[in-house]
């Protein structure tokens, strides 16, 4: 049922935002953030419960919840800058759009180092 | 609230837009412009409430 809600919220909301581009590009673009942050926030409710289910699921297996969390960190910061530079395009700024996607990437490589360094640990540790 | 803030910001994007249009007509144009920047300020605080909102949800979600 909720999917239902939030197609119909996102569909109203595109048809807001069409009716001001004419006028006001600016509002239509804020008028979509505001569309895509009610969306995910109220789908958060559900990733709240899935990323309980995968936490429990590791420390069950016994494996390093370290490790878990980069991955989770990993996920969680493609999903925003994913939302940033769609923005950015939608706006018509393609240039900021593909910084903000850089930027991503080189953060994303930045945090999972040290399963890199781990991983080499214990390779040379055979 | 959340389904309220679309709608609040589609009607004050509306009603800028309307004043907009009346106020250049009327040949002030400094106030048009001044009209649509206040406007865009205050729709603009609205949604850096909700961002705020989103990425503290995010952060206690993935346990930063």
């Amino acid at each position: 049922m909720d999917i239902y809600k939030i197609v119909g919220i996102a569909v109203i909301a595109t048809i807001l935002a069409t009716l001001l581009k004419s006028q006001k590009k600016e509002i239509a673009i804020i008028l979509s953030i505001a569309t895509g942050l009610v969306i995910l926030l109220y789908v958060s409710l559900y990733l709240n419960n899935v990323i309980d289910t995968v936490l429990e699921i590791s420390s069950r297996v016994n494996l390093d919840l370290s490790f878990v969390k980069i991955i989770l960190k990993i996920i969680s910061i493609s999903y925003i800058c994913e939302f940033g530079s769609q923005i950015c395009k939608d706006a018509g700024e393609s240039s900021i759009a593909s910084k903000v996607e850089l930027a991503g990437k080189v953060i994303i490589i930045y945090i999972s180092t040290p399963i890199i360094t781990s991983l080499l640990n214990i390779l040379s540790d055979f | 609230m959340e389904v309220d803030l679309i709608f609040k910001i589609a009607a004050i994007g509306i009603v800028i837009a309307v004043l907009h249009i009346i106020l250049e007509n009327s040949g002030r144009k400094e106030q048009a412009m001044m009209t649509t920047l206040a406007g865009l300020i205050v729709v603009l605080l609205m949604v850096v409430q909700q961002i705020s909102l989103l990425f503290e949800t995010i952060k206690s979600i993935f346990n930063f």
